[in-house]
């Protein structure tokens, strides 16, 4: 389980947060919102381990993170605002590539399927659209198999069809045991499932 | 000794040394301006010229010592997460990047009446002019990232790459050198230097360190202030100051 | 995590880099030839006479190289940073040293391997011998994979940067000097008639001490770079 405890992030010298408090457990998921600005990015990339919190500690299973490197980064998902996709790469290459590097072994089409991809399989992914894209960066969710994923506004660009699939996809993990943190401007309509909601400008 | 590690006491500390620090680099720098232009022999061959050597040699010597530690303060913070190091190895690289432009402008001057020319790719005049490249690369390097922090953390990682390399430079230079110019330049400095000579040397040794610190500590006592102004502690200072 | 599983990650970069470069082909021909246009414009510059050509020839050609290298180091990181893949690279549960080594390969591969390849050609333009075409295909086989490691921490540090493609030719080219000296020095030797052994040794040297410690100093770098 992730534990954030007293948790300050700045930018440049510009404080943005201080005392962020929460625990997320197996089944749960953390919708974390706030104005621009309000470092919720900043906030999703301390949890990644990309920046260390200017105070406060990170604990995955009760280790800090920093100090569990490789065991956590095996345990984390992250898509961001950039989608990690590279349009040389068949949608189907760019599938086999997450998967190796996450160290897992996989066949694309189900996690294309899930997404409603699969036609585009053998397409490189420049000829996707935004929306397109992000789906395509959400299916490198489903083959990398990791328990937390933490999302960067994954329901932008995504039509109300595509949200729908989304939401079927979060529900699922969650039902599966997993663990989300995700920033968004919307409402999610996830139901029988924990959603705590963390406001970061208040 | 911990103490001081904070930067509010490190302010405060670097504010009571600079005076002394100053007083001392004027004091060492006026005897040992002294000893080396009157008191010393001029050279048996190169007569009063020699005498450029006692500010080449210890400009030489303190960018050397500079990059080292630098570098060295760069590894503390990147280890360490220590923020005065940070501010330390920043400050000191326009002083040593100054040092080496120093070294170089000597060697020149020394260089016209000995061998004729304003230019000579000698070994370390070479590898004097690469250092001041790499202290460029560092300084560059700073200049283009806006966040303090990992500003100083990139160069702190160039300085170290650039440290590990600087005995290589030196070697390939020395070997490249002894390659295309055998044995026409005769080296400065012979095997035994004579007290006369040694003393002026050493002194302008100790006024160059002096005046090191001095800077570095006045260079580092505005960028603690713009690092910590949000704390309460500068906003007393400033206050107080005011 | 497994070695196995390293391994197949490793692997995963190295090909992906590969494909990727091979369908941006033109990203792999722009340094080649800018390697050739180079040391096509020195007679130029200088005069045709064979005994001149021949004495710049091995600094030349590898003064030429040093930059080809350093132009393409750019499509090092710089892509990868732009779509968000080396982001992912970084989240990898393997060492970053292991995944950056092997970038630096694929790089290698893509850039310091063709150049090696086209060398002789326009070594013979500029009127070397066969021995001496031998020794600049050695040496710059084992200089240019160091070119790209040094190069692979400008690149890393300069991730971003406003002016990043200068940049790094500011960090990088000082410390390019070693591998300069003792490359184009084996070449003349060889030249000359001499012995070539210690430039080469000293050569293969500097690749075994770039191989171990670089990478360390590139993954802190790219670390550094996405705080």
């Amino acid at each position: 389980m992730l534990d954030v405890t007293n948790l300050a992030c700045v930018r440049g010298d510009r404080p943005l947060f201080n005392h962020l408090s929460f625990a997320l457990k197996a089944g749960e998921l953390v919708h974390i919102t706030g104005a621009n600005g309000s470092g919720k990015t900043t906030l999703l990339r301390a949890l990644c381990g990309f920046s260390r919190p200017a105070a406060g500690e990170i604990r995955w299973n009760g280790t800090d993170i920093h100090d569990l490197g490789d065991d956590y980064r095996g345990a984390l998902a992250y898509v961001g605002h950039l989608n990690g996709i590279q349009g040389e790469l068949t949608l189907r290459e760019n599938l086999r590539v997450a998967a190796g590097i996450a160290g897992q072994k996989t066949a694309p089409d189900t996690a294309l399927e899930q997404v409603g991809l699969l036609a585009y399989g053998g397409f490189p992914a420049k000829i996707l659209s935004q929306g397109q894209k992000r789906r395509l960066a959400l299916a490198r969710l489903l083959v990398a198999h990791k328990l937390l994923w933490i999302l960067d506004e994954p329901f932008s660009a995504l039509d109300a069809r595509s949200t729908e699939v989304m939401n079927a996809l979060l529900s699922a993990h969650l039902t599966a045991g997993g663990m989300i943190v995700l920033t968004s401007h919307q409402d999610l309509a996830i139901e029988l499932h924990t959603v705590l909601s963390v406001r970061l400008d208040s | 000794m911990y103490k001081y590690a904070s930067p509010r006491n490190f302010y405060h500390l670097a504010g009571r040394l600079l005076p002394w620090l100053t007083a001392a680099t004027v004091m060492l720098l006026l005897a040992g301006l002294y000893l080396g232009l009157f008191v010393a022999p001029p050279d048996y061959q190169q007569g009063e010229t020699v005498r450029i050597m006692f500010i080449h040699v210890p400009a030489a010597w303190m960018s050397m010592f500079v990059y080292v530690l630098m570098a060295g303060a760069g590894a503390v913070a990147l280890v360490w997460n220590i923020k005065l190091a940070e501010v330390f190895a920043a400050a000191c690289a326009p002083v040593g990047a100054s040092f080496t432009v120093l070294a170089l402008l000597t060697g020149s001057l020394w260089g016209k009446p000995m061998w004729g020319a304003w230019w000579v790719w000698d070994a370390r005049l070479t590898s004097e002019l690469i250092l001041l490249f790499l202290y460029i690369g560092v300084m560059a390097l700073q200049a283009s990232i806006d966040d303090p922090r990992r500003a100083a953390r990139a160069a702190a990682i160039l300085a170290l790459v650039g440290v590990v390399n600087i005995p290589i430079i030196h070697f390939s230079v020395e070997w490249w050198n002894t390659l295309h110019q055998p044995a026409s330049v005769s080296k400065v400095g012979t095997p035994s230097i004579h007290a006369s000579i040694l003393i002026p040397l050493l002194t302008m040794a100790a006024a160059f360190k002096a005046y090191f610190f001095a800077v570095v500590l006045l260079r580092m006592r505005p960028a603690i202030l713009e690092r910590e102004k949000h704390t309460t502690w500068v906003a007393e200072t400033v206050e107080e100051s005011a | 995590m497994n070695p196995h599983s390293l391994a197949r990650a490793v692997l995963c970069v190295f090909r992906r880099d590969l494909t990727v470069a091979l369908r941006r082909s033109t990203d792999v021909l722009t340094p080649l030839i800018f390697f050739a246009i180079v040391v096509s414009l020195f007679p130029l510059g200088v005069g045709p006479e064979p005994a001149m050509l021949r004495a710049l020839a091995p600094g030349v050609l590898w003064v030429a190289a040093l930059l080809a290298a350093m132009l393409s180091l750019n499509r090092l990181f710089a892509n990868d940073h732009a779509d968000g893949t080396l982001e992912q690279l970084l989240l990898a549960p393997h060492p970053l040293t292991v995944l950056v080594l092997a970038k630096t390969a694929a790089h290698w591969v893509l850039t310091g391997l063709p150049l090696v390849l086209l060398s002789p050609l326009l070594a013979l333009q500029l009127g070397l011998s066969a021995e001496a075409m031998g020794t600049l295909v050695v040496s710059l086989a084992l200089g240019t994979p160091v070119l790209s490691l040094i190069g692979s921490v400008g690149a890393a540090l300069t991730l971003g940067l406003r002016g990043g493609g200068v940049l790094v030719s500011l960090l990088v080219l000082p410390l390019y000097t070693p591998v300069l000296i003792f490359g184009a020095s084996s070449v003349t030797a060889a030249v000359e008639g001499l012995s070539t052994e210690a430039h080469l040794s000293l050569l293969a040297a500097f690749l075994v001490l770039a191989l171990s410690l670089i990478p360390w100093a590139t993954a802190a770098a790219l670390r550094v770079s996405h705080d």
